[in-house]
This record gives C-alpha cells, sequence and structure tokens, in this order.
C-alpha cells in the first residue's frame, strides 16, 4: 500500500470520529437552558464541550490530510449531508432525558475503549487526541451509568420511560461494530482500533450498568446502517439545516 | 428576646456593617435586611438562568466552531453563577425550589434584559458586550457586599465572568470589521441594545425609595444613576473604536468631566417590561416553567432511588 | 413606589413589593442540601465554596466537580450533607474563640528572630 492510499483511509478514519464527535456536541448543547435540573444543565453542556473540542481537532486535522484548504469550518458548515459520515447513534435524536441518558450510555461504552485503544495508534494525532478524549469518555460513561442506574431503578415512570428510550437508539448501535475495508486496513496498520475487540468490551459494560438499573437488554432483528457512507436518518438533514445556516448565510465572512 | 438585647444586637451588626465587616449566616441580622438579600440574590439567580434563553437560542446556530464551543462554555457558566446565587440564598433560609416557584409564577422577577429577543447572531455579541458590561459594573462592587455568602459568590462569578465581556466586544470586532452585510447586522444589535443595556441599572435613585437602606446595610455601594454614568463613559470610546454609532443624538462628551451626557431614558418601556409586557416575557417563562415541569419526573426518579438505597443500606 | 436596585448582578429587579417566600404553600420535597468543599491544590487544606442539591452523595460530588471546578480549581472534593454539621453558635463566639486570644505564644510573630538569621 502507498501513502496515497493511507491518507485516503487515515482522512475517512478521521473525519468519521470528527463527525461522531462534533454531532453528538451539537445534539447534546440543545439540552441548554431545558435539562431537568441547573445542575444537569452544566453537566450536559460539560460534555457537549468536549465532544465539540475534540471535533474541532479531529476536522482540523481531517482538512490538512485532505489538502484541499478545508479547515474544521469548512468540513463542518460546508458539507452536505450525504459527505458527513457520523454514526447513526451519534446524530439520533435525543428524546426525553431518559432517551438522551441511553444513547449516552452506548456511546459513551464505546468511545471509552475506543480512545484507550487509539492512544497506542500508530498515527500520532489519534493517539494524542485519544489521550485526552479517554479520559473524558470515561468521565461521560460515569455520568451516563449514575443516571441510567437512577432512572432505571427509580420510579415506575423513569423506568418505562429510559427502557422506552434503550429500545429507540439500541438498534443504531450494531453500527459501531462494522468493520469495513477502511477499518480493516488501518487495523493491520495499527492506526484504527478493532471493532471485534471494543464490541465484547462495550457488551460487558452496558450489560452490567443495564443489570443494575434492573433495565432489559433490548431484542431486536433491526440493525440499521448507513451513517459512514452518508446515508443518514430523516432528523439528520434538520440538524444540518439549523447548524449551517447562519454560516452559509454569508460565504467567505470570518466570525 | 428582650428590648435591651434587640437594641445590642442591631447595635452591633451596624458597627460590623459600617466597619466593612461581613455578616455571615448565623449572625443576628436585622428581618429587613434577611429579606431584602434573599429577594435581591433570588432575582439576581433568576436573572442568571433565564439569561442562558436568549443566547442558549443561537447554540446550535453559532457560526463557527470556536464561537460554538466559547457560547456553549458561557452558557453553561451561567447555570454555574445561578446555582451559586441560589447556593447563597439558601445561607439566608430561603429554600431553591421555593424561590423557582416565585420565578415560574411571575411573583419574582429577573432582569428586564432577557425579555428582548435576539434576532441575529450580533445580538450574542451585543450582549456579551453590553449586557455583560453593565453586568460587571453591578457585580464588582457587590464583591464587597456586607453579607459574606453573597460577597463570596460574586468574587467567583467576577473572575469566571471577565471572560464573557471580552468574547462579546471581540466577537463585535469581528462583525464590525466583516462584510457590509456584518457591520449592518452589528449596527443592528447596537441599536436594538443600547437604551435596555441602560435601564439595567434601574430608575433613578430618587425614585427608589428602598435605595438608601441598601447602602447603610451595606448591599449597596453605589447609586443606579452613578453605575449607570460609569457604564456609558466605559462604554461610548468602544462603540467609537468599535465604528459603530451609539443610538442617542442626544450624546455629548463634557470636556471638563470626561463624563458623558446622554439623552433620556424611556421608563415606561422599562416598567413594561418588568410587569411582564416584553417583547419575550411569556416566552421566557413559558420555557423556564416547562424545563422543570419536564424534568419533574426525572427528580423524582433520583429522589425515589436515593430513597431505596438508603432503605437497602440499612436492611 | 417599587424601588429598584441596579445592585443585581444583570440588570434591576425590585427590592420592594416582592415575596421571599411562599408563606403558606406547603413545602414540597426537593433534593438535600450539601456542602462543598474544595482543596485548591496539593498541600493546601479543604475550603468551603458553597452549596448544591442532590439527592445522594454520588451525585452530589459529580456534581460539585462539574459546578465548582469548571476551570481545574480543585484536586479534591468533599460533599457533606449540611444537616450533619455542627457549628458553634456566634452567640457563643466570644467563649469559643477569645479563650485562644490571651496565647500569643501560638503565633510565630510572637517570637523575636536575631536580625540576619534566615530559615526560621
Amino acid at each position: 500500500m502507498n501513502d496515497t492510499a493511507l491518507d485516503t483511509d487515515l482522512l475517512a478514519y478521521t473525519l468519521r470520529l470528527g463527525d461522531d464527535c462534533l454531532v453528538l456536541g451539537q445534539r447534546l448543547s440543545e439540552w441548554a437552558a431545558r435539562s431537568p435540573q441547573l445542575e444537569e444543565d452544566v453537566a450536559l453542556l460539560n460534555i457537549a464541550l468536549d465532544l465539540l473540542g475534540a471535533a474541532r481537532t479531529l476536522l482540523t486535522r481531517a482538512g490538512e490530510l485532505e489538502g484541499k484548504g478545508r479547515d474544521e469550518d469548512g468540513l463542518a458548515f460546508l458539507r452536505d449531508e450525504p459527505a458527513f459520515t457520523c454514526g447513526l447513534l451519534f446524530e439520533a435524536e435525543g428524546g426525553d432525558f431518559g432517551q438522551t441518558m441511553a444513547r449516552q450510555l452506548l456511546v459513551s461504552a464505546y468511545q471509552l475503549p475506543l480512545w484507550q485503544a487509539l492512544t497506542a495508534s500508530s498515527d500520532e494525532l489519534l493517539a494524542g487526541v485519544a489521550g485526552k478524549a479517554a479520559k473524558e469518555a470515561a468521565y461521560h460513561l460515569d455520568h451516563a451509568r449514575s443516571w441510567v442506574v437512577r432512572l432505571g431503578d427509580g420510579t415506575e415512570e423513569s423506568h418505562r420511560r429510559v427502557q422506552q428510550g434503550l429500545e429507540e437508539v439500541w438498534p443504531y448501535s450494531f453500527e459501531l461494530f462494522e468493520r469495513d475495508d477502511v477499518v480493516a486496513r488501518l487495523v493491520e496498520r495499527g492506526v484504527a482500533s478493532d471493532p471485534d475487540l471494543l464490541r465484547p468490551v462495550w457488551e460487558t459494560t452496558v450489560t452490567e450498568v443495564l443489570k443494575e438499573a434492573t433495565l432489559e437488554v433490548p431484542q431486536t432483528t433491526w440493525h440499521p446502517t448507513g451513517g459512514r457512507s452518508g446515508k443518514h436518518l430523516t432528523s439528520f438533514g434538520y440538524l444540518l439545516a439549523e447548524m449551517q445556516h447562519l454560516h452559509r448565510s454569508h460565504p467567505g465572512a470570518r466570525w | 428576646m428582650s428590648e435591651q438585647l434587640q437594641a445590642e444586637f442591631q447595635a452591633a451588626f451596624q458597627a460590623e456593617v459600617d466597619a466593612d465587616g461581613r455578616i455571615e449566616p448565623r449572625d443576628w441580622m436585622p428581618d429587613g435586611y434577611r429579606r431584602t438579600l434573599v429577594r435581591q440574590i433570588a432575582q439576581h439567580a433568576h436573572s442568571e438562568i433565564i439569561g442562558m434563553q436568549p443566547e442558549g437560542n443561537w447554540i446550535t446556530r453559532a457560526p463557527s466552531l470556536r464561537r460554538k464551543c466559547i457560547l456553549v462554555a458561557k452558557v453553561q457558566d451561567e447555570a454555574g453563577h445561578g446555582l451559586y446565587l441560589y447556593s447563597a440564598a439558601e445561607t439566608l433560609g430561603a429554600d431553591r425550589d421555593e424561590l423557582l416557584d416565585l420565578l415560574h409564577t411571575g411573583r419574582q422577577k429577573y432582569s428586564t434584559i432577557f425579555n428582548y429577543p435576539t434576532t441575529s447572531w450580533a445580538d450574542v455579541a451585543a450582549i456579551g458586550w453590553l449586557v455583560d458590561g453593565a453586568a460587571i459594573m453591578n457585580q464588582v462592587p457587590l464583591t464587597r457586599c456586607s453579607y459574606g455568602p453573597y460577597a463570596r459568590a460574586m468574587t467567583r462569578v467576577c473572575k469566571e465572568e471577565s471572560f464573557h465581556q471580552r468574547q462579546g466586544f471581540e466577537a463585535m470586532t469581528v462583525l464590525a470589521n466583516g462584510t457590509p452585510a456584518q457591520r449592518q447586522m452589528a449596527q443592528d444589535a447596537l441599536d436594538r441594545w443600547w437604551w435596555p443595556s441602560l435601564m439595567m441599572f434601574g430608575p433613578s435613585d430618587g425614585d427608589s425609595p428602598n435605595s438608601a437602606q441598601s447602602m447603610a446595610w451595606g448591599i449597596k455601594r453605589f447609586s443606579n444613576d452613578e453605575l449607570r454614568q460609569r457604564f456609558v463613559d466605559a462604554t461610548v470610546p468602544q462603540a467609537e473604536h468599535l465604528g459603530l454609532t451609539v443610538p442617542d443624538p442626544e450624546l455629548r462628551l463634557d470636556p471638563e468631566t470626561g463624563s458623558y451626557a446622554f439623552g433620556e431614558i424611556d421608563w415606561t418601556e422599562f416598567y413594561a417590561v418588568m410587569k411582564g409586557d416584553g417583547p419575550c416575557n411569556r416566552d421566557r417563562v413559558r420555557n423556564r416553567v416547562a424545563a422543570h415541569e419536564d424534568g419533574a419526573w426525572v427528580r423524582e426518579a433520583a429522589a425515589a432511588y436515593a430513597d431505596k438505597q438508603a432503605r437497602r443500606a440499612a436492611a | 413606589m417599587t424601588s429598584f436596585t441596579s445592585a443585581d448582578g444583570h440588570g434591576a429587579v425590585p427590592t420592594s413589593g416582592v415575596p421571599v417566600d411562599e408563606g403558606s404553600v406547603p413545602h414540597r420535597s426537593q433534593a438535600p442540601l450539601w456542602e462543598v468543599f474544595v482543596r485548591s491544590k496539593r498541600g493546601l487544606s479543604h475550603t468551603h465554596v458553597g452549596s448544591l442539591r442532590a439527592p445522594d452523595a454520588v451525585m452530589a460530588l459529580r456534581n460539585a466537580r462539574d459546578v465548582y471546578t469548571r476551570r481545574q480549581e480543585g484536586v479534591s472534593l468533599w460533599v457533606v450533607p449540611s444537616t450533619e454539621i455542627v457549628a458553634s453558635s456566634p452567640d457563643e463566639k466570644d467563649a469559643f474563640f477569645d479563650p485562644a486570644g490571651d496565647k500569643p505564644y501560638r503565633h510565630p510573630t510572637f517570637y523575636d528572630v536575631p536580625e540576619g538569621l534566615t530559615h526560621l
């Protein structure tokens, strides 16, 4: 494999990681001034900030790898829907607080071992981002775990709601562990983390939390996919419209 | 308590205040002092949390990732500042839930400034520059307020807020030096936010019979008019630096005093907005109540879980 | 006439004609109050920074981290249920603290240090 091919794969992979963080950061920031209590506004925005911070570094790097002069904003605000490669779980709507916490549990249980593994990536930048992001993900997971347990083992209503939220977002988790050619080649080269190794770690974490929360592991045969190749949920177009509108209304402007 | 003892306590309290000392939660204090503080701190807290809304509206639409992060951090700080303040109010025997109830039912107020709409991105910049600029004028003297917990909360807030005004001015500078459309946006924001910002300092103290008492108690250090004048004197040169026009034809620099004379403030507007008839009062309160009510099941769940855990530990 | 004070951080609010409590409205249940203490760096004591509400100790600690250490202000946190704090009464201040006032030898400035000597 020559260097050009490596760059294309690395670009695709870096962009996926960046898009995941950007889109979930955007989703979480929707909670500003809407959360169940003030303390939670602070916590959710903290997580959003961590994700947006990682997204900026990753998108900047993706722009450099691409070599077409696009910076973080060029990639965040000027790509159309099919060019985004975030996973469906990251873009999925937050629903109520129970669904948001269920989504956060599934995401953080994935991101923690992902970043931990990437600290050993042969790509220096990814390894650097991963070092910081792993610490943050550990906190995000702890936060999500605390809430999922409290909601699951709280009142009848909270149990019902968080179980419902979990059913909503669960099907999108299968896509996280897909091993397409890009991932397979990068695993081979020691750049990407191996989804086959992440899956059992994720399952153990999630199963333990759900058990403590007295929640059922959802059973579904529906394994939606497409995020990595730009086929997104209907709601994603609206997310982009809202996020990109102002930037696109003033072409070339600085902010 | 005997009358003589009461008088002794009163004298000791006033002596502490006059010596620029601090009153702490378990000290004896006049009931009026306590009530004035609860009212002021609670409404200050309400202003912080309602203040999350006009800017929070723009988080999902921020025009760059850098601006988005700055705005998230700022709105997050406001929630934190609300918490510091409710915490200070609770040291006076108030209760956060009750105070929120008083806000939700419109019996306690918050600053009129947050009842104006944010119709463009430049409004976010203008709020940072003007509204937080005015807030700093008010809050710095409060770090020396006679009530210890309030003064300490203000010290934290002021330390954290130093970046709020700067980021606003920076964002405004970029707009003022940007494309013609951005420049127009900036001027339009200044036009709409200037007068409401001046109203933030409240009517003249002559029209506020309680001001003298607040001053004697060391809760208030400067008159509403003094602070407003300071704000105008500090801000007009900044507007000039931006190349923007302050929307007041009567604005003049008095070369002798170095102070600006400015036009008449429309206090009927202020009273109408305070009463509830501003452009966004209903929205702001409705959103706040909705967040509180939508979150009730979450708070109940957390309480139920804590109870279960306590019972399990006891068993 | 309603009084307004500018001495409210984010703009004038009325200082009269506004209730400060609910009076007869029944008190609803809410999460208990916790006092928060932060050790700002190694080698220093924990210092009281404020309070917050949380249903249990785990959430109290988590909220304290988010609310009081957003800018890396701390290396260690304590949360204590407010009801568990036993405080001296200010009325007892003289009895409690004044006896120490006549023991100046507890303070280093009590002692003369010969001029020119350091490290004492």
